[in-house]
């Protein structure tokens, strides 16, 4: 595989939220609004490419492979709860109204599959500059499918588009021009799985009709 | 005591782990096809959860609190999740066979629930007691149970439904839980 093709697969063909549906737990808690999205998609792109990096250096050296394989998933683990350490200090320290909307998911991102799931099917049988391009790839894949899912919901929801702090786009025009107001249960639990189930099944559609037209030899 | 009876019910139904906290989606996803599985892996997940709570609760109340690295709080807690698992199911298979059976292949999937490091983590950050961190994870765990035990029955007939081809397994899932959802957020405000 090209270095490209490593980066961009986890956009659309193997996005992890859209596509394989890891990573569930934080993309239905911080889609409340796009601020808690892009922050949420920092911290794991953050902590993504660096856990490649670091398991496929481990892995790619025979000695420390072979003394590593049999513990190997608690070896991952350490790695990669250190690594969200350091994202939950820094941003304890430097974006602190962040760290407290995102809360209890920062730590969180230890148990998020998409990380230990990258871990194991890629990182550890690749080499470390494919491992870092697909860590980047896979992280900008979740934090794209997590921005859609916020901007619907806070759209929806609010009326509004935060972008990140005091810079938003107010949006409640639209709603007063239909005569409605936003509807509040987009932002609340319910909204994130109708939304989520909403995205997945338009997805499903279009690659479904795609399927069609490919089995028909219209798209080649 | 009524405090207590506030927050049980609060930890059950109102602020239900999967429903308004979104913790452990993926087994609420992925292991509620059939009830007699979600029921496993439902149990499996409270007894792990309570073990874990009460020894983390203790090692950062004693251990880390003493020696004031609060700091390594994320890093200990998945290492002794990730051990006890180990430990709780080589001690199922010794002493219970008939347990094992019936929780031994979802034991393995729980080191990585966010439910449960993540309720151990609530614990701590909702500065609770000790007596409190028991009651706030049993109730939790239960509502765990029972909201994997009705979904999975729901599931169980929209099997037999005509469902559009487009929403056909995880979205209707999904649309299925977010009704759910509605439900019982309504609870909250009764205590």
């Amino acid at each position: 595989m090209t270095n490209t093709e490593n980066l961009f697969k986890g956009f659309v063909k193997e996005n992890p939220l859209f596509v394989s549906v890891l990573g569930m737990c934080p993309a239905l808690a911080v889609s409340t609004s796009l601020e808690n999205a892009l922050g949420m998609g920092i911290g794991v792109f953050f902590v993504l490419v660096l856990s490649n990096l670091i398991i496929s250096l481990i892995m790619s050296n025979e000695k420390l492979a072979k003394l590593v394989k049999p513990v190997r998933i608690p070896v991952y683990i350490v790695v990669i709860a250190t690594l969200v350490t350091i994202v939950e200090m820094v941003m304890h320290a430097f974006l602190t109204p962040l760290y407290n909307s995102l809360g209890v998911f920062i730590p969180l991102i230890v148990v998020n599959c998409i990380i230990l799931g990258r871990a194991e099917a890629f990182a550890a049988s690749n080499k470390p500059l494919d491992s870092v391009l697909d860590g980047m790839g896979m992280a900008l894949g979740f934090t794209g499918a997590l921005a859609i899912i916020a901007v619907f919901r806070e759209f929806l929801g609010a009326g509004t588009i935060t972008i990140w702090g005091s810079l938003s786009l107010e949006l409640t025009g639209v709603f007063d021009f239909i005569g409605i107001t936003p509807i509040a249960m987009f932002v609340q639990p319910a909204g994130a799985f109708l939304s989520f189930g909403l995205i997945l099944a338009a997805i499903t559609a279009i690659g479904n009709k795609r399927t069609e037209k490919l089995a028909k030899g219209a798209i080649k | 005591m009524e405090n207590i009876i506030a927050l049980a019910f609060t930890a059950f139904i109102a602020e239900n782990i999967i429903l308004s906290q979104f913790l452990g989606i993926c087994p609420f996803l992925g292991v509620s096809k059939k009830r007699s599985s979600a029921l496993g892996m439902g149990f499996a997940v409270l007894f792990v959860m309570i073990i874990s709570s009460i020894v983390t609760w203790v090692l950062y109340k004693y251990v880390l609190e003493a020696l004031d690295i609060q700091y390594m709080r994320t890093i200990v807690f998945i290492i002794v999740i990730a051990s006890l698992v180990q430990m709780v199911e080589t001690f199922i298979k010794k002493v219970s066979p008939g347990l094992y059976k019936a929780l031994g292949i979802y034991l393995p999937l729980i080191t990585t629930n966010c439910a449960v490091l993540g309720v151990a983590i609530l614990n701590i950050s909702k500065e609770h007691n000790f007596g409190e961190t028991i009651v706030y994870t049993t109730f939790i765990g239960l509502g765990f149970v029972f909201v994997m035990f009705i979904f999975s029955m729901m599931r169980e007939k929209i099997d037999k439904a005509p469902v559009p081809k487009a929403f056909q397994g995880i979205p209707i899932a999904l649309i299925v839980a977010a009704i759910l959802a509605i439900i019982f957020s309504r609870f909250g405000g009764i205590f």
